[in-house]
């Protein structure tokens, strides 16, 4: 398998600089003076590559026994990646063609707290799975309190493959691993569901971005998760 | 970098014996036994290939000091954990050898959750002239039987028995990822993501938990525990390495759980080279004792590191093994490759240090001339008895002839098992499902 040339990096890497020059903040990444800004690779990391990162967690919960060190890496990494990108309160708000800067910075506001619920309502759902392998049922009132459960959903059938793994494994399940990563980026309301793969936060005004090696199915797979816990919340909301 | 000096006075004049090739696997651990004799190979069917040194012999001194297969076994099988739903992979994870007692060869072989004792023993002589049974085992007539006669035992050809003498099963949760027998001889230890746990030799029911790194909720785990070893001297120590790039040594007699370690060797995040992949180019794959007990040799993913047992500041000695990829992390990323462990070796007398790296390639350091080579593995490169070339890569600017471009080259022929004998200038490459021995005829002493 040869390294892809670094082309596809060149986009990002030209954002970045927009970036470095609209931000003023006393972090090693955004520093256009220090040394490492000159010669690294792109200081702030690009959505694509947050999406990666959260695909090969998904990827690597959705092995029979999750390799603990390739899971807990990636899951560093993400924060590291996510960090950077949070803008904090002294920040201007990301500048984001086409989004006025300051929907931008609310839109992210908003998904935050509805992600992470969406994100921990999810796994949660993952550590509950083993019970459901054996034979399917709707899932009992195990979630969280104040999170109201229904049927459950068409694609809860796929998870059954996560099941005995991630509540055997780590023994109190993982969802805790994840609470303080915002996904922000799959947000229903944010993206289509009928569309086709990954498409970043409007801010960069990107369409689909490159996406690594995926494979329809994980994308599907994730998809259907992801709208299928939205639709225990609102089932009204948007459907498959 | 050090690709750049001039290689010749480097003693890269290694021969090249076999090639042996086991077709059906991926080898995934290699390991001399204490005197070099054997050679042992695990793969990941579970099956270990044991290789023994023919004696050297005036009349034939070409074939002289060169690995012929001894023994073959099937040491694990896949199994299935009923309660969990989950298949137990068969692959041999690592192989250690017992120091040798008596006349047979003991070795440990362990895959993700259960460690197994062979005892490899050789029989060349059986009884012959029972007074009751024929040649062929039958009873006798007895009223054939006249006289009485002892049995003598008779020469036949070598027979190699191998039979698993311990089973030490259920006592980790997570992946074994290494093991480590004690210079005690009585106990070992074995290491699995989160625990270290000692065990008995004689004794497969129970073992003793030194170290346990599990927090107690789940979500705040950040480090696991990437490999470990016992101290080749003094039997109370050991070290184990983490994902976070940290050594720790701890010392049994201290307490009874090693959770608090005597000392933490860890070296500064270089602010130059920070990047968002920084914690795992750092974590340690590999942790190796030199045979002198005073140092460390620990890999990352770019780099070997010697650290002096005295110093827990920094390493003493840092060696860039592939730095030309720290600009592709990004891509390794992607492909997975980043994650890659890939071990190191100290040769006997600990001046030259070895690592593999990609495109079968792997890479010598001498510690006191600081000069470095990098050797290709593999059949086109190099035929039987031949001298290995030095091999290198270009980053751009002026290319040599026979020089690879880092994006030529090629990441799914990992070489990341490696072992040197204990003694001699002899080393085991393992590329993927080939096992490649090279010799140093020229130098057989070490210096």
């Amino acid at each position: 398998m040869m390294l892809s040339k670094g082309l596809k990096r060149k986009r990002e890497e030209e954002e970045v600089e927009e970036e470095k020059e609209a931000l003023a903040v006393d972090t090693w990444w955004l520093d256009p003076g220090h040394p490492a800004v000159a010669q690294a690779p792109p200081a702030v990391a690009s959505s694509s590559l947050f999406d990666l990162s959260v695909l090969k967690l998904h990827h690597s919960l959705r092995q029979s026994e999750p390799d603990l060190r390739h899971l807990v890496l990636v899951v560093n990494t993400l924060r590291r990646i996510q960090a950077s990108m949070a803008p904090t309160a002294a920040l201007p708000p990301v500048p984001s063609p086409p989004a006025a800067p300051g929907v931008a910075d609310s839109l992210l506001a908003s998904s935050d707290a509805a992600l992470s619920a969406s994100m921990a309502s999810l796994l949660e759902d993952l550590s509950h799975i083993e019970g459901l392998s054996q034979a399917p049922q709707p899932l009992a009132d195990e979630g969280p309190p104040g999170r109201p459960i229904g049927g459950a959903p068409p694609s809860l059938g796929t998870l059954d493959l996560l099941g005995p793994a991630t509540s055997c494994l780590l023994d109190d399940g993982l969802e805790g691993l994840f609470e303080d990563i915002d996904t922000s980026m799959y947000d229903s309301e944010l993206w289509a569901p009928d569309s086709e793969g990954l498409k970043p936060v409007p801010e960069d005004g990107s369409g689909k971005a490159e996406a690594p090696e995926l494979d329809e199915a994980e994308l599907d797979y994730l998809m259907d998760v992801l709208v299928g816990t939205q639709a225990l919340e609102r089932p009204s909301g948007p459907g498959r | 970098m050090g690709e750049d000096t001039d290689t010749r006075k480097i003693n890269h004049s290694f021969l090249r014996d076999h090639s042996y090739v086991t077709e059906a696997d991926i080898i995934s651990t290699v390991e001399f036994n204490h005197t070099g004799e054997l050679l042992a190979t695990g793969d990941k069917g579970g099956r270990v290939v044991i290789f023994q040194r023919e004696p050297e012999s005036k009349s034939a001194p070409r074939s002289q000091g060169e690995y012929d297969v001894y023994s073959t076994f099937q040491s694990h099988e896949p199994e299935f954990d009923y309660l969990k739903s989950l298949e137990i992979e068969e692959k041999i994870n690592k192989i250690k050898w017992l120091p040798q007692q008596n006349a047979a060869h003991s070795l440990l072989s362990t895959n993700d959750k259960t460690i197994k004792l062979w005892k490899i023993t050789e029989r060349d002589k059986r009884p012959e002239g029972y007074n009751l049974k024929d040649e062929e085992g039958k009873l006798k007539d007895l009223s054939t039987v006249t006289s009485l006669q002892v049995p003598v035992l008779k020469p036949m050809d070598l027979m190699v028995e191998v039979s698993p003498r311990r089973v030490f099963a259920n006592g980790h949760t997570y992946h074994i990822n290494s093991i480590s027998v004690n210079s005690d001889c009585e106990t070992y230890m074995s290491a699995d993501d989160l625990r270290i746990n000692l065990w008995h030799l004689a004794i497969t029911d129970r073992s003793f938990n030194i170290v346990d790194i599990k927090p107690a909720n789940m979500e705040d785990l950040t480090e696991v525990i990437t490999a470990s070893e016992f101290h080749p001297h003094h039997c109370n120590l050991f070290v184990y390495s983490s994902s976070k790039g940290s050594l720790r040594l701890c010392d049994m007699r201290a307490a009874a759980l090693c959770d608090k370690h005597s000392k933490l060797f860890e070296e500064p995040e270089d602010p130059s080279n920070r990047s968002f992949f920084s914690e795992i180019i750092s974590s340690v794959s590999d942790v190796k004792f030199s045979h002198s007990g005073r140092y460390m040799l620990t890999r990352d993913y770019l780099t070997v590191k010697v650290w002096d047992l005295n110093m827990e500041a920094r390493p003493i000695e840092t060696y860039q093994v592939h730095e030309y990829l720290r600009s592709k992390l990004c891509s390794l990323y992607e492909n997975d490759c980043i994650f890659d462990k890939f071990e190191c070796a100290w040769n006997g007398s600990d001046s030259v240090i070895m690592t593999g790296a990609y495109n079968n390639f792997f890479r010598m350091f001498d510690r006191n001339t600081k000069r470095d080579v990098t050797l290709e593995a593999s059949r086109e490169s190099s035929k039987p008895r031949a001298v290995l070339k030095p091999r290198r890569v270009c980053v751009g600017g002026k290319r040599r002839r026979d020089d690879i471009s880092v994006d030529s080259l090629d990441f799914t022929k990992k070489i990341l098992h490696t072992a040197w004998h204990p003694a001699e200038n002899i080393i085991a490459i393992a590329a993927t499902n080939n096992l490649y021995i090279f010799q140093d005829k020229v130098n057989s002493e070490m210096h």
